[in-house]
């Protein structure tokens, strides 16, 4: 029969428009204010943590909402923006320095929305207030601490050959060697062939010059290298600023993205993300006892320090190497598959720790990680105050005279890890600069946000008025599409885990809203067309919708390519919008064919008709 | 309701399409030159520099706060209200030398200072010169790439001369636009460059109905001279280009006077665009076409089996 749907048809359109439903429900819940806490390194989160959270609360007379324990994290809702910060005030001075304690806006989505894995939009620091910084790291600068380390090496060990040369030079990515006659040009070049890795040989006997080429692999690694640093670094620091859902992302291959919502003081969190950290190897004093320096009597040249997860260490004063000189720091596996970190050392580096390590084989050498850390007091010209943290990350026993690349072993995989991390942060750091910077204040997020609604809103009014009274019955047909539309887009939204709403993304919604008519008035004209050309009722609706699909396949399939170029292309703002029109145009297809198709069809399919309502 | 237009004659729309083309070329024109002369008014995302966006309690004292900027060494700094009386932009161009994601912070100092900690920030962008460039070259491109990829789509679904004449339709509109915000030195940001695309999009969207009717016509009546056979397509879409074209420009026009500042100059460049959009896709994309002599033979359907599918199919 003529403009009838299947059942399975006219079920899958009521599946998936309850489906984009259900996911788009949480969005009408709202947030609450919050404080997030996490634990920094070795703490634990417990029940016994929420009891010390809870009573700190109680002190200062806070009533929370809820405290929850969610993977591993306390969530604890208050009822209302003034409490969060004084929430977080006493929390943090109750849980002290191995917890991290963020504001946040918690999602008051309900329990049974949660456990289908519905959550709201999450919304673009434009509409939520909040920093985006760009930075950009100085490949040029990265690149050439490599080399001029390998030129310090290159010379330290020429010298220690015996190899006479006479010049040794950095040329852009090639150290360069002159030597002063064939016979050490034959030694060098036979010294040097295949010593380093990512390092290729040329040789020119003719000038007696030799040049050790930077491989287009160990400069690839090298650039990699300096940005997953740094983001490593920024993801330390991110953590001290207390910072819920931050996003520290690479961007192409020199840039990396920090985005810190809900952040409101750029100039803290620019300090804190500049804050530098340094390493130092050290001896251990073994000759004094330390319960001795303990107990105040600190021998002379020698230091107390305290050590991450352990005991007190009495370290020599003195410092072999400071972390600058790290140039490389990995996790590695031995033979036994067992977990080291790898050190590679530049060519100072390394003659310093030669020369420290062959008379003190055997002997314990200390790793001190140094960390300024910002408090939150200012000086008379308002510059935030750092505080020096040192601290011992690792003892081991040397085992033999240490060359510039070394391992320490006999480390958990876990420790491994966090050491490798630590050797990082505090090692030579290739320089960064913000190069883009956007913080959006609460109340005009705010603001954003009710000038989008209010928007999407009218915009959608108005459509509707013109749509019922233009083709009136049909037109309520196509509104029913246009409002099973928008919660489509809003359910997809939702849905997909990396779709942010910006304010250009709404814009795109609004967009949207007026042109997914488009589809149904393609349909309607063509219907009143074939009505015109005396067909029946049935037949003009059949000969509409059929006619009208290829039109509107293909005017779609434009804008989406269009859509797909700003995805592709454009960034920040442009996304967003992509991202909405993208999904919007979609969406619309199918709420535009195939929905009120289903309605058409329920309502006149079948029935014997004089005339239309259209 | 009426319809908006009574589609029982045929109008013909290409007895003007001379006229018409006239005054696109000159409008065409007027658009590159003031493009070479007045250039675009770039906003910082393209320009690079520093902008910060302030509330204050009552009604902003521009001249104090042009004070206090001129005290702390901001002389350059470009000072206007924004939005509402309580709002003021602050401008500053690149400066060398100076590390240049501090002077926002520092410009909202000494702005607390003067105004005794009642200045609110709203918000505060930094954009590095390079970055600027590297906008351009980003949106440069995207705009070229859609084009070329909705010439290659239309040039495979249709024909290359219907794809000539809809993507002439879209430059046109593009520079138009463009030589809008050019004229008017109205402020051209990256939502812009968005609302721009988004332009694209409409227009070739208009184009394509209007290029499908068109084929379809010259297959259904096979009497009719070109320039009759595109006068009756236009005819029969045009209430729904009409149709589509206001339900857009409600939206907009929302968007326009609800959506806030920050959207002002998206909705300016979206409404502008719909509303040449859907002069080209009516006049310059078909015009085009009949130029290059787009005939019915171009446009048969490539085999013959096809024919039957115009044919009612049984009940």
């Amino acid at each position: 029969m003529l403009n009838k749907y299947p059942l399975w048809k006219n079920l899958l359109v009521i599946f998936v428009v309850l489906v984009a439903a259900l996911y788009a429900l949480p969005n009408i819940y709202g947030e609450d204010p919050a404080v997030q806490i996490s634990a920094n390194r070795n703490a634990t989160i417990d029940t016994s943590t929420m009891d010390r959270v809870k009573s700190s609360l109680e002190n200062v007379g806070i009533q929370p909402k809820s405290i929850a324990l969610e993977e591993e994290q306390l969530l604890v809702r208050l009822n209302s923006d003034d409490e969060q910060l004084e929430a977080r005030k006493a929390i943090m001075e109750s849980l002290g320095d191995n917890y991290i304690v963020a504001l946040n806006l918690a999602p008051a989505t309900p329990e049974w929305l949660k456990s289908v894995g519905a959550q709201p939009m999450k919304l673009g620091l434009d509409l939520r207030g909040g920093v985006h910084f760009l930075m950009e790291i100085d490949m040029d600068e990265a690149v050439r601490k490599i080399v001029d380390g390998m030129k310090d090496t290159i010379r330290a060990e020429l010298r220690e050959e015996r190899i006479r040369y006479s010049a040794v030079r950095v040329n852009d990515t090639t150290v360069e060697i002159e030597l002063r006659n064939e016979e050490a040009y034959a030694e060098a070049a036979e010294y040097l062939d295949g010593r380093y890795q990512g390092y290729t040989l040329l040789e020119d006997d003719e000038n007696q010059l030799l040049q050790l080429q930077m491989s287009e692999q160990k400069l690839a690694e090298t650039r990699d290298y300096a940005v997953s640093q740094n983001i490593t670094i920024m993801r330390n620091r991110v953590n001290e600023l207390g910072v819920a859902e931050p996003v520290i992302q690479r961007q192409g291959s020199k840039r990396i993205v920090v985005e810190l919502p809900g952040v409101q003081d750029t100039a803290r969190a620019k300090e804190i993300l500049g804050a530098t950290a340094t390493l130092e190897f050290r001896m251990v004093d073994s000759e004094n006892d330390v319960r001795d320096a303990q107990n105040g009597r600190v021998p002379f040249g020698s230091e107390l320090m305290p050590m991450r997860d352990g005991p007190d260490q009495l370290l020599k004063e003195e410092v072999i190497v400071t972390g600058d000189h790290i140039v490389n720091a990995s996790v590695g596996y031995d033979e036994y598959n067992r977990p080291q970190v790898n050190i590679t050392l530049d060519g100072a580096g390394g003659n310093k720790m030669s020369l420290a390590t062959k008379d003190n084989v055997g002997k314990a050498m200390a790793t001190v990680f140094i960390e300024y850390k910002a408090t939150d007091e200012r000086d008379a010209e308002g510059n935030l105050q750092f505080t020096k943290n040192a601290e011992v990350i690792n003892v081991a026993t040397i085992q033999s005279r240490l060359p510039s690349s070394f391992r320490i072993t006999g480390v958990g995989a876990q420790e491994a890890k966090s050491l490798t991390l630590l050797l990082r942060a505090g090692a030579l750091i290739a320089p960064i600069q913000i190069v883009e910077e956007r913080t959006v204040g609460p109340s005009l997020g705010q603001q954003n946000i009710d000038a989008g609604t209010q928007a999407i809103f009218w915009g959608f009014v108005l459509v509707l008025a013109f749509m019922l009274l233009y083709y009136k019955k049909f037109g309520l047909v196509a509104n029913c599409a246009l409002a099973a539309n928008l919660v489509l887009i809003i359910g997809v939204m939702s849905m997909i885990p990396g779709a942010t709403l910006t304010l250009p993304g709404m814009a795109g919604i609004v967009l949207t809203v007026g042109m997914a008519v488009d589809a149904n008035v393609l349909i309607f004209e063509r219907i009143r067309e074939e009505i015109k050309a005396k067909r029946s009722p049935q037949q003009a609706i059949h000969h509409g919708y059929d006619s009208a699909l290829s039109t509107i396949a293909d005017a779609n399939v434009t804008t989406l390519i269009a859509a797909l170029i700003l995805f592709a292309i454009g960034n920040g703002p442009i996304k967003g919008f992509a991202i909405t029109l993208a999904i919007g145009i979609i969406t619309s297809m199918f709420t535009a064919i195939v929905g009120t198709r289903a309605i058409v069809n329920s309502v006149w399919g079948g029935k014997k008709l004089s005339k239309l309502s259209i | 309701m009426q319809e908006i237009i009574k589609t029982d004659e045929r109008l013909p729309f290409m007895r003007f399409r001379g006229i018409m083309g006239l005054i696109s070329a000159l409008l065409v024109v007027a658009s590159i030159v003031s493009l070479s002369v007045n250039k675009l008014n770039f906003g910082l995302d393209f320009t690079g520099g520093t902008l910060l966006e302030v509330g204050f309690k009552g009604a902003a004292d521009l001249s104090r706060v042009r004070g206090a900027l001129n005290e702390s060494g901001f002389s350059d700094a470009v000072v206007q209200n924004y939005g509402s009386q309580e709002d003021i932009l602050i401008r500053l161009e690149p400066r060398e030398g100076v590390k240049a994601e501090q002077l926002g912070t520092t410009i909202l100092e000494s702005l607390r200072t003067e105004f005794d900690q009642t200045v609110e920030m709203r918000r505060i962008e930094f954009v590095g010169p390079n970055v600027g460039d590297e906008f351009i070259e980003q949106g440069g491109l995207a705009m070229l790439t859609a084009l070329i990829c909705i010439l290659l789509y239309i040039a495979m679904r249709f024909e290359w001369r219907l794809a000539v004449g809809a993507v002439a339709a879209l430059a046109h509109d593009v520079i138009l636009t463009l030589g809008l915000f050019s004229i008017l030195q109205l402020e051209f940001d990256l939502t812009v460059l968005a609302a721009l695309l988004a332009v694209i999009g409409y227009s070739i969207n208009d184009t394509v109905v209007v290029c499908d009717r068109i084929r379809e016509t010259f297959r259904k009546f096979v009497k009719l001279t070109p320039v009759q056979t595109v006068n009756r397509a236009l005819t029969d879409t045009l209430s729904r280009t009409l149709i589509t074209s206001i339900t857009t420009i409600l939206v907009l026009l929302t968007l326009f006077f609800l959506g806030g500042p920050l959207i002002h100059g998206f909705a300016t460049a979206l409404l502008f665009g719909v509303v040449i959009g859907t002069y080209s896709s009516i006049y310059i994309a078909s015009s085009v076409a009949l130029k290059f002599g787009v005939s019915r033979e171009d446009l048969m359907p490539p085999e013959v089996e096809k024919e039957g599918a115009d044919q009612d199919p049984l009940p």
